[in-house]
């Protein structure tokens, strides 16, 4: 991931796409991308207004005209309803982070929740070794409140990968 | 409405094919598609081709659907049997070949425990299929038996694969009759949203009409056209219009393999092949024209070999059903998209004027659009002696299958095809051992025609077995073998690029063809001079006239070292032949 960031021409794409709700869309949807090159960043599912549609929001690194040739190319998967890539000026895109840390004292605990706080995170456990915080956001965020709490010992983290949805016009 | 009948998965499959018009299948039987062939066994208006393995009959029923216009079907059973046709599912799915392959599967509740001849064939023709299908349900089989059919047969066209798992072949349900028109127009199944949304698989774009407008004035403008006819101009049936453009335009076309068929061979426009083994016509056509319109075609590597330098001087203008084909491999100027015939029919009626290109036509024809191969007088033949001879003997409508290498080549140089669905070879997936069963296919399909089936001495050991097929079911194919005791492309490539170090491609062995051709049942003859060839041909056509229905296998001894020219290495530019 590092070295595709590091080349130029790769930028990253947010792709919504929407499928029938039955065994193997997923596999075909994943197996095209695999095919022809890609690696999947994030990718997010789960059933829409109508529990036979299932909508993915999919994040991969690609240039301006692979993207479309990629488009096309689902396009063609009979399951798939449409392909959009989301324009980032006009689309809200978030990731739900959960997130364990070490807590042993009580200056650590104090801390590690005025974080939280901050970024509007929320405590939902609690021992007396650890607290586990859930956060949501956009992979900034999410990534800068795993940096604040690095120092602190991360025991386990877990993304649920980006949703993104275009904002309403104006 | 039509009333309905409780019947078994395994009758409703056959009414389903019933629906759609299928009178032949393809395949082999096995344990888990029992109650299928069960089934079969009181339907005997179907005719099933029993092959030796399920290879052929994967290539037969692609080359049965190539050579009539009509839907291909093959069954096999789970596990290997339906692994032995993956071949056959990806020579179909490169070359656009509307296939249904309809495997069955064990038992619903023994999938995923490693059972029998259990193998989860759906995942694995995924990237091989337009679409692959699970049937676990009979409710839910005969909608997926009609959706496949029209999926195999719309947009860009290509193989589909239906698994049923084998309680769905006995369970029951009702079923209602519906024709394809009926399932078309219904709204209670996955078409009508697929119809609603113009989903790819089954539909065509809406023409952009500003770009055909486009074209007409590139076309006005230009002074040195080129056209490109693809294989989709053979799918799309529109040969015909693509005829008329190319003389209205008085443009040269260049012909790729898959288009083969769908420009008169005999044309004074026709250049000849375009590509690695194009012609020089063609290649010198393609590097200097200012306007080339591709149709139907995919631009492949063989086509367009380093696609940096392809056509450098001319506006690239893309016709194809696919959208997902458009820049993918040479970047278009401008691109049109969906059904190449109502897309030519559109550009006829807006072109501006008949034209005359008689400087860049002379250009174009000075060089060579045939490869004039030397005549030999020693005791073998040569390619240009062996096709000149069919040609010349066989009837000017014989359909020609041929499997991959150096025969195929000369054969698609030397014949002059005149129809679309008269050459049948395997371009995009270089399959070898599929001209055997392609020839049974064609020849199942069309009986009243001769079949010429071309092949060499390495491909026709992979799948001669399906010779007990061709003798059984009376297929009075004619097998011409380029026997070079070598697998000649190969050597080409290990001569000219290797260092003449011949790895593994010498064949000085078995079998001896024409022991083997009478082992089961057929002709056999060698020949090793033009006079006996010819003598073997007219003794063929004339025993067929006389009733006799036995395939022919004529072994033709020539050269190991002899070439395939012209040839340009992969990725150089198109005009930089290496061999001439």
């Amino acid at each position: 991931m590092q070295a595709k960031e590091s080349n130029k021409n790769l930028k990253r794409y947010t792709i919504v796409t929407a499928m029938d709700n039955e065994a193997g869309v997923l596999s075909q949807l994943a197996h095209l991308f695999s095919r022809k090159g890609y690696n999947i960043e994030t990718i997010a599912a789960g059933w829409t207004t109508d529990q036979n549609v299932t909508r993915f929001t999919i994040e991969i690194y690609s240039d301006d005209e692979k993207i479309k040739l990629l488009c096309n190319q689902l396009r063609k998967l009979v399951p798939i309803h449409y392909v959009e890539i989301l324009d980032p000026s006009k689309s809200i895109r978030r990731e739900l982070m959960l997130v364990r840390v070490k807590a042993a004292d009580r200056a650590s605990r104090n801390e590690i929740i005025q974080i939280g706080n901050i970024f509007r995170g929320s405590v939902i456990d609690i021992t007396p070794d650890s607290i586990t915080l859930s956060v949501t956001g956009d992979d900034q965020k999410t990534k800068a409140f795993e940096d604040l709490l690095k120092e602190f010992g991360i025991i386990e983290l877990a993304r649920t990968g980006i949703v993104a949805i275009e904002r309403g016009e104006m | 409405m039509n009333t309905s009948r409780k019947l078994n998965g395994s009758e409703i499959l056959i009414q389903c094919l019933i629906e759609q018009g299928v009178d032949t299948i393809f395949g082999y039987p096995g344990g888990a598609i029992l109650n299928v062939y069960d089934k079969l066994y009181d339907h005997k208006e179907i005719k099933h081709i029993l092959t030796a393995h399920e290879q052929g009959a994967s290539h037969a029923a692609d080359g049965y659907a190539r050579s009539t216009g009509k839907v291909g079907v093959c069954f096999a059973t789970s596990g290997p049997g339906s692994t032995n046709l993956t071949t056959g599912v990806a020579t179909a799915y490169m070359d656009s070949s509307p296939v249904v392959f309809i495997t069955c599967n064990v038992n619903s509740d023994l999938i995923g425990r490693d059972s029998f001849q259990e193998v989860d064939i759906t995942g694995v023709t995924l990237p091989i299929t337009k679409c692959s299908y699970t049937v676990s349900k009979v409710e839910k089989l005969a909608d997926t038996v009609r959706e496949a059919f029209l999926i195999a047969k719309s947009g860009r066209p290509g193989p589909v694969l239906i698994d049923i798992q084998k309680n769905a072949t006995s369970d029951e349900c009702e079923y209602y009759p519906m024709t394809p028109d009926e399932y078309f127009s219904s709204n209670e199944n996955r078409i009508s949203r697929l119809k609603k949304t113009h989903h790819p698989s089954i539909g065509y774009p809406d023409i952009d009409l500003s770009a055909i407008d486009e074209l007409a004035e590139l076309i006005d403008k230009s002074e040195k056209p080129l056209l490109i006819c693809g294989g989709g101009v053979v799918r799309a049936k529109a040969s015909q219009e693509f005829r008329t453009l190319a003389t209205r335009i008085d443009s040269p076309v260049a012909i790729t393999v898959m288009g083969g068929g769908a420009f008169p061979g005999d044309s004074p426009l026709k250049t000849g092949m375009i590509g690695m083994h194009g012609s020089q016509a063609s290649n010198m056509a393609c590097d200097s024209c200012d306007l080339l319109i591709a149709v139907g075609c995919r631009f492949s590597d063989r086509v367009t070999l380093n696609p940096a330098g392809f056509a450098k001087n001319a506006k690239i203008v893309h016709i194809d059903i696919d959208a997902s084909e458009i820049n993918k491999n040479v970047k278009s100027d401008l691109s049109i998209v969906g059904d190449a015939k109502k897309i030519l029919n559109l550009l006829l009626a807006k072109l501006k004027r008949d034209k005359k290109n008689d400087l860049w036509k002379d250009y174009v024809f000075s060089f060579k659009r045939e490869t004039e191969y030397d005549d030999r007088t020693d005791e073998t033949l040569t390619p240009k002696e062996i096709l000149s001879s069919a040609a010349e003997i066989l009837p000017q409508d014989t359909i020609v299958t041929t499997d991959v290498g150096q025969h195929q080549m000369w054969a698609i140089q030397h014949f002059k095809f005149d129809y679309p669905g008269q050459l049948i070879t395997s371009g995009g997936f270089g399959t070898m051992g599929f001209g055997l069963g392609a020839a049974i296919g064609a020849q199942v399909g069309n009986p009243e025609k001769t079949v010429l089936h071309v092949t060499g001495d390495g491909s026709f050991r992979m799948n001669c077995n399906e010779l007990c097929t061709e003798e059984y079911y009376k297929l009075p194919i004619i097998t011409l073998i380029f026997n070079n005791s070598t697998l000649g492309m190969v050597r080409q490539w290990q001569h000219l690029i290797y260092k003449e170090r011949y790895s593994q491609t010498t064949l000085d062995r078995s079998p001896d063809f024409t022991k083997l051709a009478e082992a089961y049942g057929v002709h056999g003859r060698k020949v090793t001079n033009v006079e006996m060839l010819r003598n073997v041909l007219t003794e063929a056509v004339n025993a067929r006239k006389n009733g006799d229905n036995v395939g022919w296998v004529i072994d033709c001894k020539i050269d190991m070292d002899e070439m395939v020219r012209p040839m340009v290495g992969g990725n150089s530019f198109i005009s930089e032949f290496m061999l001439y």
